[in-house]
């Protein structure tokens, strides 16, 4: 039996002797030495003292103490696979396509990690090559924009997709539809439109853009018969018109044109040549203040100047005259229109004409001047057009009527906001809620979301896949960079419009897979380099662009479908399993849809005479409103960009706000404020215009036509979800107007009241002008005397007075021995003809080296952190010489100087640190936080920074900036600062180190750029080549004005640069020895430069002294 | 018949003896003190508090909470520090200097000058230490053993010069001040009843006995201090004055500064020592030890200071024109009519102006207008060096870069709180330390020789 089994320990338990049954009631077999360790009552004897006990207390007490504080954990999770191309601490870089339905850029992404955090210009793809705007910068911000909706909205609440998709379809069966976007340049899209039309035949897509171009298409339809935009290339053109239009900003396709404008401006004196630029405007635009000659002129004029120089045109190529009012004001630009003609005239051919009023009549006439002239084909190009700006105001005008009738049952908007944008005649925001079903394809909840019954969170442009066709033969491609942010598990997550649309017309694919298969039927067949589509596809990618010869038009149909209902793809037939019967359907058909789109029409005679009555109907006032787009914020779709928010306006350099620009005259004759400063803030007035009443600031500015006033469009949204931009400024859309069935940027019916109300304004530069100081900070020479004159004339050396008599170029006095500099020694060059004062390389430095955004009320403190700024000087009317002659008191001469001309030449300089190598911020620090590099740059050590702020006292150009408080982690500064929200953190640098509160910091010559460049060259075993290595601001600059090398390399294009005869160093008197130089402006002006006044002054002063030595 | 010399008004009156001196000095220790006293430590104990808050605020965010900007990186808190360093002059010049030069009225006013310049230098140290960005690493101004073994302080700065010159300047003076405290607490020690006290100042007084080899040695320190000191006097404000004058910034690269400094520091010193003494006086009723004569002294003292930093601006203001830099003519021009060119009429009129008036007797023997442009001349002087400081960085060499400046209210309470902070410690010290150098006192004092001879001249009369 089982239980009858026994086990023994061992035999004592066996034997079970009495030894062992009373070991067995102890709990230990061996006695333990509890006496000797825990001591008797005797002490004395005891092995285990009171001492003891306190060691084990403590040791055990200290070491649970220890234990409870844990550090924190942070946890890094490696690839479970590792995606091939990405390597932790290196960034890779995707091409893609930036287009919002307003700026269009051909780019590249900088993505670390997986994360796209910088934009660069992309030189093989597109129309702009590697120009970027300051939008385009900052664009990347907008992916990590915690205001982007993480899913659909229904009815003002969060929904599901599937609602919305539900509450979509039953809405969309039967009733009338209307697609409203701004213009969609990518054909892949408009055939998704297509795709969508036909499944829901009552659809009609309307084309609106905020800031219309219509007058341009329709003079075009006038002209050739053809309802687009031309294309232009001011490179070509050696005399340039420009009527009220911001070409070098945001008109049409600004960085394109900045690129070409640029390369007739670069001048040297093996090429003494540049364009001439003559200017008309009313307000003072980043193109006028870049023009030789600028002419103010009221809005209402701009119809009258353009029929003026039509008729002087047009008596001087023996043309018909048209019959017109043209009646102006400003005497001096009635005088400037017949020289303007008659340069023209004599530059048949070779020059340009542009307008940026969206008016059909000017526009029109302006197409009859370029054609006497002879421009088309040469200088501006209708049959090459680009493809934006295809808005069509009167179309959009009926169907904001056909929405307050109630004839629309679904409207969907697709890239606009047409509830802010639209101008407050047309009232859409009340007729667009008698629309039953609006569904809105928003990123974030704007203006017309916020009214919508369905919003269908759109990917941002960083996440979507896409096409875009800016130009006729030319295709980019826009690929994903990351994955959707907002996705399923966490969000409900936002869905590509394009997805949206084909779920919603019924067809089974996906947006990427309908655009591949667009591509290969349209766009590859068009092509004669690639055999196959994926190896073409592949490169298109990784290009970011094809040019294509075959196409002029490309067709916008619905694709043909498999049997499943999946749109076919011709090319990838085999890759896809695809039948060859379906690849031969789809291969011929755009062929006859291609022929059909150059069918030749008989070209319109345009009637210049109706033109001409149109352009100058508006009738004057004494107070006329221009609104404008400011060069940063553009049409206000990035208005809740803080870096956008941040960046000063070019001309009048205020951040963070809008106002009313008004000539400094005006403003006098009104006693409203006319000096700003810090501690002086601006008057309010309340502006009524066409009967409607804000109230608004008021900002003097030089150049401003008298009798006008300018205020910025892209503020005031009302959006509480768009922290930083809800409330800022004041919204001016509804300010345009529809004037012969264009919407108009003008109005004149206007006034203004004075209120008591101050405005503290947050400009980054009080002080206008130069103040006399020409010579030693910002020369610019004539043309004229850059051509006929020596260096010696207009770039002299400053001298000083040496020992032992007589003078020496401050260049060659030194108190010490250079240090020698024997690998890299870098440099810069600033050419100061090609600056036009964008900001984009702002914006660029901002996102390159994590500056942080301060808001409104530091900048007002002067405490912008911007490593690099833009300074803007005017020109005054007072001057040294003219001081004397009128003889003038010193202290009078310099207060009149503080004032700038009423319509002033205008100066940009990039002013960033200029690493000295005499700098005097290093040797004043008294811990070493900066010091200089061997390579010749000037560093921080921000470890080492203790905050003394001694070296920004002794920085003669100020550009070093303080982190005053801790603008990453202060909550004053959590709506502004984009580092401290989860999200808005993902855009920073990880190259960068985040400042923290207390230390200084300043430009660093992308070090960490410098460093990658080196390691690059190191791998290869190759010298670092030029130009392989650019600063962020350099890369940003559409138009080369900064160029950034090595100077021991003899052959670097930074080395030519310093050699050049318009090279000149800031303040060289002062003996710092800057490393970065700058380069002469020359205008293309006959007259002498106020700086060679200021020189020649010194020189007939030494003259005098001759003379005196000689009577004596 | 015997000749003597005309008789000076002795520096001591009211026909002190001995033991009358001690019992005068000794009153507010031993006696209950006066309701000024209280009603003034109060307030200004009240203004400590405000500016410690002030203090905390600004460590807690940020010297952002300052009207400084990127342009004006330096405004208030330098002002603040150079006007006390200025301030804290004149306590080691008369305890030192004066000591050389054995000017014997300085006995009077030697001990609270000096605690005058201890208070001072605290403020000072408080704005020179704070007004960093991340104060919690002021100890790397140092040089410092430490993990990177050669990363030594930048010595070419004179920032560093400023912190070593700034702290010798302040343990020289605390010595010399604490030595020659010894005997006085010793006296102090010998009178005083209640135990607490007793103990206290016999820890104080080091275990002075007053036996001749005590005083012979504290003879010896005092002279071998003072010679240290001495040269100190005129170090300290002019290495304060490299930190502008080395720089490369119009208006501040001037090889004018370091004399004009050390005047100006004198001159404000003795401003301030008049306001306390003649507050001293007042309330501890010691007419017959600080005497008119102190005070017109005193007053011809900032005369002739005054003069100096007087001179001193209009040599600026020729030099600037004479040098024909565009600059430093710029630089000056605006001071005296830009935007903020009523600061610099303020510091011409309190500074230049205002002690001229000292050349009328009558002036500089009243009382009443002597307390009223001592207070006068600080105003003037702490304006002097808002105009150095805020008023040229408002306009340097780049026209873009210029800008205006506001202080905000952290500043001002900053600024209130030091002054409360000097006046609470200055009114403690009055209280429970000697304020008047008694030992030294004594020695001037002819008692014997004067009450025989005005004895003999009232027995002559009575004849």
């Amino acid at each position: 039996m089982s239980m009858s089994k026994k086990y023994w320990k061992g035999l004592p338990e066996l034997h079970n002797s009495p030894e062992f049954q009373a070991q067995q009631k102890n709990e230990f077999a061996e006695s333990l030495p509890m006496d000797e360790f825990l001591g008797g009552n005797d002490a004395e004897t005891s092995g285990t003292s009171r001492r003891d006990f306190l060691k084990v207390m403590g040791f055990s007490t200290a070491a649970v103490a220890l234990a409870a504080c844990e550090a924190p954990v942070m946890r890094s999770i490696p690839y479970v696979v590792k995606p091939e191309e990405v390597t932790p601490g290196v960034a890779n870089f995707y091409a893609t396509t930036f287009y919002d339905g307003h700026d269009y850029a051909s780019i590249l992404v900088k993505t670390r990690e997986g994360r796209p955090i910088k934009i660069e210009g992309n030189d093989l793809g597109g129309i702009t090559h590697s120009g970027t705007n300051a939008r385009v910068q900052a664009s990347v911000l907008g992916l990590y924009d915690g205001a982007r909706l993480r899913g659909p909205y229904v009815k003002g609440a969060e929904s599901t997709w599937k609602t919305a998709d539900d509450m979509a379809g039953a809405a969309l069966n039967g009733g009338t539809i209307r697609i409203l976007s701004s213009t969609i340049i990518s054909p892949s899209t408009k055939a998704v439109i297509a795709e969508f039309t036909a499944k829901h035949p009552n659809t009609k897509h309307v084309t609106y853009d905020a800031i219309s171009y219509n007058a341009l298409t329709k003079a075009n339809k006038n002209t050739f018969g053809k309802s687009v935009v031309s294309s232009y290339d001011f490179g070509k053109a050696k005399i340039v018109v420009g009527i009220a239009c911001d070409f070098l900003g945001n008109w049409i396709s600004g960085e394109e044109f900045s690129k070409q404008y640029a390369k007739n401006r670069k001048v040297s004196k093996e090429n003494p040549e540049m364009s001439q630029h003559f200017h008309f405007e009313s307000n003072m635009s980043l193109t006028g203040a870049n023009a030789d000659y600028r002419y103010m002129v009221k809005p209402s004029e701009l119809g009258k100047v353009t029929t003026a120089l039509f008729n002087e045109i047009a008596g001087a190529t023996s043309n018909s005259k048209v019959s017109g009012e043209t009646k102006i004001e400003n005497a001096t630009a009635v005088a400037a229109i017949k020289k303007v003609a008659a340069k023209l005239v004599d530059n048949k051919g070779k020059s340009l004409v542009v307008s940026g009023v969206n008016d059909e009549g000017i526009q029109t006439l302006i197409n009859g001047i370029n054609k006497m002239l002879d421009n088309y084909g040469k200088t501006v190009d209708v049959e090459k057009h680009l493809n934006f700006k295809q808005s069509d105001d009167k179309e959009f005008a009926e169907l904001v009527a056909d929405m307050a009738s109630g004839k629309v049952n679904v409207l969907m908007t697709y890239n606009c906001n047409p509830v802010y944008t639209a101008p407050a005649s047309l009232k859409f925001a009340e007729a667009y809620k008698k629309v039953a079903t609006r569904i809105s394809f928003s990123q974030v909840m704007d203006e017309t979301s916020a009214e919508a019954t369905i919003v269908c969170p759109d990917h941002h442009y960083l996440e979507s896949w896409g096409d875009a066709n800016p130009k006729v033969g030319m295709f980019t491609l826009q690929q994903a960079t990351i994955n959707p942010i907002f996705a399923q598990p966490r969000h409900e997550g936002s869905r590509q419009f394009q997805d949206t649309l084909l779920k919603w017309s019924g067809i089974k694919s996906d947006y990427l897979t309908y655009l591949q298969g667009y591509w290969n039927n349209h766009v590859f067949p068009s092509q004669g380099k690639f055999l196959d589509f994926p190896t073409f596809w592949a490169h298109a990618l990784h290009d970011g662009a094809v040019k294509v010869s075959v196409y002029k038009d490309i067709p916008v149909t619905p694709m043909a479908k498999d049997s499943l209902g999946k749109p076919v793809m011709a090319g990838v037939a085999s890759a896809m399993n695809e039948t060859s019967d379906s690849m031969k359907v789809v291969a011929e058909e755009p062929k006859g849809k291609m022929m059909a789109g150059v069918a030749a029409e008989p070209l319109p005679t345009p009637d210049f005479n109706k033109a001409a009555s149109m352009a100058t109907s508006i009738k004057g006032s004494s107070l006329e409103l221009f609104v404008y787009e400011k060069v940063g914020l553009g049409n206000g779709l990035y208005s809740n960009n803080p870096w956008l928010m941040e960046l000063p306006d070019p001309i009048s350099k205020v951040t963070w706000d809008n106002y009313v620009t008004m000539s400094p005259i005006d403003v006098k004759a009104m006693g409203l404020h006319e000096m700003l400063r810090q501690d002086i803030d601006g008057s309010i007035v309340d502006l009524t215009v066409n009967g409607i009443t804000i109230k608004v600031p008021v900002y003097p500015q030089p150049g401003q036509a008298p009798g006008t006033i300018g205020l910025a469009l892209g503020y005031g949204r009302n959006a509480e979800s768009l922290k930083v931009a809800n409330g800022v400024g004041v919204n001016a859309f509804p300010f345009q107007g529809m004037i012969n069935d264009t919407i108009q940027p003008i109005a004149t019916s206007v006034s203004i009241a004075k209120t008591a109300e101050k405005h503290m304004f947050a400009a980054t530069q009080i002080q206008h002008t130069i103040m006399g100081r020409e010579e030693f900070l910002l020369r610019e020479v004539s043309l004229k005397e850059f051509k006929e004159k020596d260096k010696e004339y207009w770039n002299p050396a400053v001298e000083m007075a040496v020992h032992g008599g007589g003078k020496k170029a401050v260049s060659e006095v030194d108190l010490w021995a250079a240090h020698p500099r024997p690998g890299h020694k870098w440099g810069m060059s600033i050419d100061m003809n090609l600056c036009f004062g964008c900001g984009a390389c702002v914006v660029a430095c901002t996102s390159e080296n994590n500056v942080a955004v301060v808001g409104k009320l530091e900048v007002s403190r002067v405490r912008d952190m911007h490593w690099l700024r833009i300074d803007r000087y005017y020109s005054s009317d007072m001057n040294k010489r003219k001081g004397a002659e009128e003889d003038l008191g010193t202290k009078e001469m310099y207060i009149e100087m503080e004032n700038p001309s009423a319509n002033p030449q205008v100066t940009f300089q990039p002013m960033m640190c200029q690493h000295c190598n005499h700098a005097p911020c290093e040797t004043v620090c008294p811990v070493l936080a900066t010091s200089h590099s061997t390579e010749g740059l000037n560093m921080m050590t921000y470890n080492r920074c203790i905050g003394t702020r001694y070296c920004a006292n002794n920085c003669p150009f100020k550009v070093r900036r303080f982190n005053w408080f801790n603008y990453n982690e202060n909550t004053n500064f959590a709506d502004v600062n984009p580092a401290q929200q989860e999200l808005g953190r993902m855009v920073l640098n990880p190259d960068v180190v985040v400042r923290s509160r207390g230390v200084m910091e300043k430009c660093s010559m992308c070090q960490q750029k410098l460093q990658a460049g080196k390691l690059e060259a190191k791998k290869a075993g190759m010298p670092i080549k030029d130009g392989a290595i650019k600063t962020a601001c350099q890369a940003a600059c559409s138009t080369d004005a900064i160029i950034f090398g090595d100077l021991n390399d003899t052959e670097s294009e930074v080395t030519k640069h310093r050699n050049d005869e318009r090279t000149y160093f800031l303040l060289e008197d002062v003996g710092i020895k800057p490393t970065t130089s700058y380069k002469v402006k020359v205008r293309n002006q006959d007259e002498q430069i106020i700086f060679h006044e200021a020189v020649t002054k010194h020189e007939g002063k030494k003259e005098e002294a001759h003379t005196e030595e000689k009577h004596s | 018949m015997h000749a003597e010399s005309e008789i000076r008004i002795p520096l001591i009156i009211g026909d002190k003896s001995y033991r009358q001196i001690t019992d005068d000095i000794i009153a507010p220790i031993e006696g209950k003190a006066a309701r000024g006293w209280y009603t003034l430590t109060t307030i200004f104990s009240l203004c400590f508090l405000w500016g410690i808050c002030c203090l905390c605020y600004t460590i807690g965010t940020g010297i952002g909470s300052w009207g400084s900007s990127n342009n004006v990186d330096w405004a208030w808190d330098i002002t603040n520090f150079v006007w006390w360093i200025g301030i804290g002059h004149a306590g080691t010049l008369i305890s030192a200097v004066l000591l050389l030069f054995r000017q014997k009225w300085r006995m009077a006013i030697n001990r609270s000058a000096e605690a005058m310049t201890i208070f001072a230098v605290m403020c000072a140290a408080i704005f020179v230490l704070l007004h960093t960005g991340r104060p919690w690493l002021d100890y790397m101004l140092f040089p410092l053993p430490n993990q990177f073994g050669s990363l030594w302080p930048n010595f070419n700065s004179p920032l560093l010069w400023d912190v070593f010159a700034v702290s010798t300047y302040f343990t020289v003076s605390l010595v010399f001040w604490y030595i020659g405290l010894i005997p006085d607490f010793g006296m102090i020690r010998d009178r005083v009843i209640k135990p607490w006290q007793k103990k206290m100042y016999s820890v104080l007084s080091f275990g002075w006995g007053g036996s001749a080899r005590h005083w012979s040695r504290f003879e010896e320190v005092s002279l071998v201090l003072a010679g240290l000191s001495t040269p100190l006097v005129f170090s300290v404000h002019s290495i304060v004055s490299f930190d502008f004058a080395t720089s490369i910034v119009p208006g501040w690269h001037t090889t004018i500064f370091p004399p004009y400094f050390v005047a100006g520091a004198v001159f404000s010193g003795f401003a301030m020592v008049l306001t306390l003494m003649l507050v001293v006086r007042k309330i501890y009723k010691l007419e017959h030890y600080l005497t008119v004569k102190h005070i017109e002294y005193m007053n011809i003292v900032i005369i002739v200071t005054g003069s100096i930093v007087g001179v001193a601006y209009l040599t600026e203001l020729f030099v600037a024109w004479y040098s024909g830099v565009e600059w430093e003519q710029y630089a000056f021009l605006n001071r005296a009519t830009g935007p903020l060119a009523w600061s610099y009429w303020i510091m011409m009129g309190c500074n230049v102006v205002s002690p001229q008036l000292f050349w009328f007797k009558k002036i500089r023997t009243s009382i009443i207008a002597t307390f009223i442009l001592s207070i006068v001349v600080n105003i003037g002087m702490w304006f002097e060096r808002f105009v150095i400081i805020v008023t040229t960085l408002c306009r340097t060499y780049l026209p873009s870069t210029w800008s205006t400046y506001t202080p905000s209210f952290i500043d001002v309470g900053i600024f209130v709180g030091t002054i409360g902070m000097f006046g609470t410690f200055f009114l403690l010290f009055s209280r429970y330390f000697p304020v008047i150098a008694q030992a030294e006192l004594k020695t001037i004092l002819k008692a014997s020789g004067e009450s025989q001879k005005k004895a003999a001249a009232l027995a002559n009369a009575h004849h």
